[in-house]
């Protein structure tokens, strides 16, 4: 079969896959209404729009995990009923996903065998898996050690093996959930040579992102999507950021906030030499200092997995550390539980949102004073003091912005948006000195996101002294005043907004320390 | 897993008391037919069995004298058994907890010298302290070791019984009447009044009323219940704010350890008036309260209608046993099916199901 | 009584008393490692000896009843897996529920048949040459039934199945990560229905065991709470067959030594023994960083819907 990029220019060559006015539902949300997709044999297609566009939902039901409410899949020319991953994999459509689909405790060739029934009878053809296995990592430079067990690997390891699953499966159409979210700068260059070198030996890559520069960099062409439809398909010689920005969201994109410059204060936080554990007993945290102003918001840099999770736990009393100190105002939070150390003011904005910073089944009102209950203004002798926790939750909706039908709504039936904006609410009241902030934009629409990086910027205005964890280079960059890049546990280097430079952040990320990387 | 076109399964978005409400009396009506079958291999049909467990349990003073007798143990457990399970520990030892109740009371009755009008109350005492700190036992175990709960609380279920079969031959061992052994009568002062002419120890069954008065309160309204809510309804977001799992743990166990050791006390000293084995002691009514406390949904002031309810099969299933010469077991099968289509029927509260018609 | 014939009588003790304990703790690591808690294992193991009794005394073949018994603990796994897998139900409760049934089903069921002698029991059998080994040979080889030593051969066979094969590897996934498993073509509902059901076979077998060999009789109540049990022993066992072995035996073993202080402690605080025992055992073995390193499979007890994240 003739590939588009062999073609000459002007005629058409049938299409790998079309989707035709997919529809799909879920209760409260049009996921995808009404989409429209062609995508042409050996190009790299992407799917740009931002979270909740509907990106991933379109290529689950491809992948069979979900089923469209309406529309049909044509698949070289022939309709298709995708009810299920088997089938997918059968129509030759791989799937890696953005959450790795590993199971940790198996090794790379058990994973990569899971679910296939070739060979003899129930047993393994261990020697013939592992030589395929071996070849195919080495043809692609996706190179693996099979006999590891998933959760002794890397990340950057994993996804290589999703990958290799993928392709052990012959899979023809590989789409491709957001992955370079979890890589440094220079493993993202590697998967895309493998993507080239994928597409050369005429695969098919869908691509789902919601970063620009991706796009621009390693697509053929692009669709883009927002709230559920497509805005429109494009070649991407032909278009710009700028212009897919605009597609993206509808109106012109803000890419800095306002941000005033300060001069921040004194020490607020003082951390020395700190050490801990992650919870399979291996060092996480492995002698990190660092200081913390009043004003000051210090970013921390750095792909998930090396140490930021174990930092923000210590520091709010959910670890115990192993050594080291962190001094806040004469105490030192290493000794302190999470009631203690909520009690002094601290301020956590946890990763999890909905798994830990939030009890869904209970209300907005309660969740509000989640923390705060023991104290007298919620509770006298032992009685909860229903009067006042109703006053507080009307006046944090009213200023944080929550939408709820009323403050007696579960907080499980709120919008992601919603919940971090119930999360601010409760962890900013009181004016807190030090705020610990993970991930805290993850995962929301644009207007959200705004909204809460501006709370944030108005909170160091107002003395804060805040530690942003965050995988979004661009929030890092536009937030902090300093940046600390953390890697297998160690400060790699701290550099000021001013110095920073993404290609060198990108190198201390991936391992090398600041004196080495030249700023 | 493919569904056929014609049938829809929505998520819920809010569950009313209605649902609620809807899917259990469901649920029970299901059990009830499927029950209705076993009659039938009895050779009984099912509308007779049925209306003469009501008529023989509600129909007459007797009758509801003996549904109120088998409440009152009922109603304690249960309410005890809300807090445990709120809190997300599996106390499947309320059996052993009223034991061990029933043996403190009685080892004060018997043995301990008291002016005789402190007797009684030191006899509840006892057994809210001794039904404690059998609960305790597998609460520290799981908080500081992690050992399973169900099976600790269950063991200790055996255990319990053991040891009281010891006392009972053994160091505490009274009058022997046809090979059963058993500890001499308590004293007049050491025994819990009854309304004349039936077997209700009212003052127990004012206990239990009260008990699950203010557990909802406690549970609802107080700094410790919104504790143990947020621990039960999501340890992880405990954990985060500062809320002590372990504390709640302990504290939610001594409550219903406690409780279930006053059932115990009321078995011992309104009952029977003395200790004996195990199994005459108490029947099941440990186990049959975890059911109680499922299909109260956890919620101490429903445990009073549902304790009622199985007060009735109880009383029930004596009543069939001495006319239609069914055994009693049944009633363990009967609570057993219940059981299963409760749980089974929690599906149907989470998921919305309708049959859509399509036109071709 | 002589060093030697309590040596002798231990092992002996060891390998039929913890036979059922094997078998029905194997048959539990397998529904476990799939992901689901199966608490009715008491329920399936008192069916079991019921139907397997009934059986071998009506046909008068004692094998026949261990087959019927393997047939019923099945079939009544799975009343749980359906409401575990199908309907999502609370595990644990629908494991309570499941013994309630049984327990309640048998006393029903079972009245007629107390107290009854069984003609025909399994055979004991001895083994040539092995059993004249002295010490060892009595008690291991001499005297046992053949289902005791097809219990312990099924032990590396298992093993083998669970760590060395496709279908090992399908179930241990399952069990961990099921979402990933369906990710990739595996039916989650079908894996864990298989291992639930082969739990209830070899619980069942368990409970055959006991009233067609072991006692053999039939009364209410037979099992004596030996399912909750196995239930620890599976935790012991670190869900691997081979230690499952070894803590079966063990457990066997201590059980009967106990006896030996007979002259010094009450006869029913003896019986209490082995509850004790079981909960020693998880409380030495439930420490927390041991569960992280070796522990129960992530998804144990939680069960599996496609598309929540």
């Amino acid at each position: 079969m003739v590939d588009q990029a062999d073609a000459p220019v002007g005629v058409e060559v049938p299409a790998a896959l079309e989707m035709h006015g997919i529809v799909k539902r879920f209760p409260g949300v049009v996921a995808n209404d009404g989409v429209d997709l062609e995508i042409r044999k050996g190009e790299i297609h992407c799917l740009l729009g931002e979270n909740g566009a509907g990106k991933t939902t379109l290529m689950r039901i491809l992948y069979g995990l979900y089923q469209p409410d309406d529309g049909e899949i044509v698949l070289h020319g022939e309709p298709a009923r995708i009810t299920s991953p088997k089938a997918a994999l059968a129509h030759r459509i791989g799937m890696v996903h953005q959450h790795f689909h590993l199971v940790a405790t198996l090794s790379v060739q058990e994973n990569i065998v899971l679910g296939l029934s070739e060979g003899t009878g129930p047993f393994l053809r261990s020697r013939a898996t592992r030589a395929r296995i071996e070849r195919l990592a080495e043809e692609y430079g996706l190179q693996v050690d099979p006999a590891a067990k998933v959760w002794q690997l890397s990340v950057g390891q994993q996804q290589r093996v999703e990958i290799l699953k993928a392709l052990y499966r012959d899979a023809h159409i590989l789409i491709m959930d957001e992955p370079t979210s979890v890589l440094t700068p220079q493993e993202v260059d590697s998967l895309f040579g493998t993507l080239r070198t994928l597409v050369d030996d005429g695969l098919t890559i869908i691509f789902i992102t919601h970063k620009l520069d991706e796009v621009m960099e390693v697509s053929d062409r692009v669709t883009v999507l927002q709230k559920g439809k497509v805005v429109a398909t494009v070649n991407t010689a032909e278009t710009s950021k700028a212009e897919l920005a605009r597609l993206m969201v509808g109106r012109e994109v803000v890419f800095r906030l306002e941000k005033r410059t300060h001069e921040h204060g004194e020490v607020v936080l003082e951390v020395s030499d700190l050490h801990a554990s992650n919870d399979r007993g291996l060092p996480a945290l492995r002698g990190v200092s660092f200081d913390l102003h009043e004003s000051e918001i210090l970013g921390v840099a750095g792909v998930s997995g090396n140490g930021q999770h174990e930092l923000s736990e210590v520091l709010t009393g959910l670890r115990r550390a192993t050594k080291g100190s962190a001094i806040l105002e004469a105490k030192d939070l290493t000794g302190c539980s999470a009631r203690e150390i909520a009690d002094m003011g601290v301020a956590h904005v946890p990763t999890e949102r909905i798994r830990v910073g939030t009890v869904s089944s209970m209300s907005v009102r309660e969740n509000l004073i989640l923390k705060s209950y023991r104290s007298p203004e919620y509770s006298r002798w032992m009685l909860l003091d229903e009067k006042a926790a109703q006053r507080n939750a009307r006046e944090a909706m009213r200023e944080y912005e929550i939408s709820a039908p009323h403050d007696g709504t579960s907080a499980g039936n709120l919008s992601g948006g919603n919940i971090q904006r119930l999360v601010l609410a409760r962890e900013l009241c009181g004016s807190p000195r030090f705020i610990v902030a993970a991930h805290p934009t993850y995962g929301l629409d644009v207007g959200a996101t705004e909204q809460i990086r501006q709370v944030l910027l108005d909170q160091r205005d107002n003395g804060a002294g805040i530690l942003l964890i965050s995988e979004d280079l661009d929030e890092i960059m536009q937030l902090s005043d300093r940046i600390l890049v953390l890697y297998e546990g160690e400060v790699m280097g701290t550099v000021t907004c001013d110095e920073a430079n993404i290609d060198e952040i990108g190198l201390m990320m991936a391992g090398s320390r600041r004196e080495e990387v030249g700023l | 897993m493919t569904r056929p076109n014609w049938l829809r399964i929505e998520r819920r978005e809010a569950l009313t008391p209605w649902v609620v409400f809807s899917v259990s009396f469901a649920a029970i009506v299901a059990a009830l037919l499927a029950a209705g079958i076993f009659f039938k291999g009895y050779g009984v049909s099912p509308v007779r069995a049925y209306g003469l467990i009501v008529s023989g349990a509600l129909g007459n003073k007797v009758g509801l004298a003996e549904t109120v007798r088998r409440t009152i143990p009922l109603l304690l457990c249960g309410v005890g058994l809300t807090i445990a399970f709120r809190a997300l520990f599996w106390n499947i030892g309320a059996e052993g907890q009223l034991l061990v109740g029933a043996m403190a009371a009685a080892g004060v009755a018997l043995f301990v010298p008291l002016p005789e009008v402190l007797r009684l109350p030191a006899m509840l005492v006892a057994g809210f302290i001794g039904g404690g700190l059998w609960a305790l036992l597998p609460a520290f175990l799981k908080v500081k070791l992690g050992v399973n709960d169900v099976i600790s609380t269950l063991m200790l279920n055996y255990i319990a019984a053991f040891v009281m079969q010891y006392l009972i031959q053994g160091p505490w061992k009274g009058p022997t009447a046809r090979g059963f052994a058993y500890t001499d009568k308590f004293p007049s002062s050491a025994i819990l009044a009854r309304i004349p002419g039936t077997p209700i120890h009212w003052l127990t069954l004012i206990l239990g009323v009260v008990a699950a008065v203010i557990a909802f309160i406690w549970v609802a309204r107080t700094r410790q219940g919104f504790e143990i809510r947020v621990v039960g309804e999501n340890p992880d977001a405990a954990r985060y704010a500062g809320i002590s799992q372990a504390k709640v743990i302990l504290v939610a166990m001594l409550v219903s350890g406690g409780l279930a050791g006053l059932a115990g006390v009321g078995e011992a000293a309104g009952i029977h008036r003395m200790l004996l084995a195990p199994v005459k002691l108490s029947a099941g009514y440990g186990y049959t309260a975890i059911i109680v406390a499922w299909l109260a949904r956890r919620n101490p002031l429903a445990v009073i209608v549902t304790s009622l309810l199985f007060g009735v099969i109880m009383a029930g299933g004596d009543v069939i046993k001495v006319t239609l010469g069914l055994p009693f077991q049944l009633v363990n099968v009967f609570n057993g099916l219940i059981l299963f289509f409760l749980i089974g029927s929690e599906i149907f509260m989470r998921y919305k199901v309708s049959i859509v018609w399509r036109r071709s | 009584m002589s060093w030697q014939s309590w040596v002798i009588s231990t092992f002996a003790f060891m390998l039929s008393y913890g036979t059922p304990l094997l078998l029905a703790t194997l048959g539990e690591i397998f529904a476990e490692r799939a992901g689901v808690l199966n608490l009715g294992i008491e329920g399936m193991m008192i069916m079991g000896a019921y139907s397997a009794f009934v059986t071998a005394y009506v046909t008068g073949n004692p094998w026949f009843g261990v087959l019927v018994a393997g047939a019923v603990g099945c079939g009544f796994s799975i009343i749980h897996a359906v409401a575990s897998i199908t309907l999502r139900a609370n595990q644990v409760v629908s494991g309570l529920a499941l013994t309630l049934l049984g327990l309640g089903l048998s006393g029903v069921l079972g009245r007629p048949w107390g107290g009854r002698p069984l003609p025909n029991t399994l055979p004991e059998i001895t083994i040539p040459g092995l059993s004249k080994i002295p010490i060892l040979g009595p008690s291991l080889f001499e005297g046992h039934s053949l289902l005791v030593y097809i219990a312990i051969l099924l032990v590396p066979v298992l093993w083998y199945v669970l760590f060395r094969t496709r279908i090992g590897i399908t179930i241990r996934s399952v069990g961990e990560d099921p979402a990933t498993a369906d990710s990739l073509g595996v039916s989650v509902s079908r894996v864990r229905y298989l291992s639930v059901a082969f739990g209830g076979l070899l619980a069942g077998v368990a409970g055959g065991y006991l009233s067609v060999s072991y006692y053999p009789a039939w009364t209410e109540g037979l099992t004596g709470g030996m399912g909750w049990i196995v239930v620890a022993l599976t935790i012991f066992a670190f869900w691997n067959p081979g230690m499952g072995l070894l803590g079966s035996f063990l457990f066997a073993a201590l059980y009967h030594l106990s006896f030996r202080l007979q002259p010094w402690v009450a006869p029913e605080l003896l019986r209490a023994l082995p509850y004790l025992f079981a909960i020693l055992v998880l409380a030495f073995v439930s420490r927390g960083t041991l569960q992280r390193k070796a522990g129960a499979p992530s998804a144990l007890t939680i069960p599996y819907t496609r598309g929540q994240d």
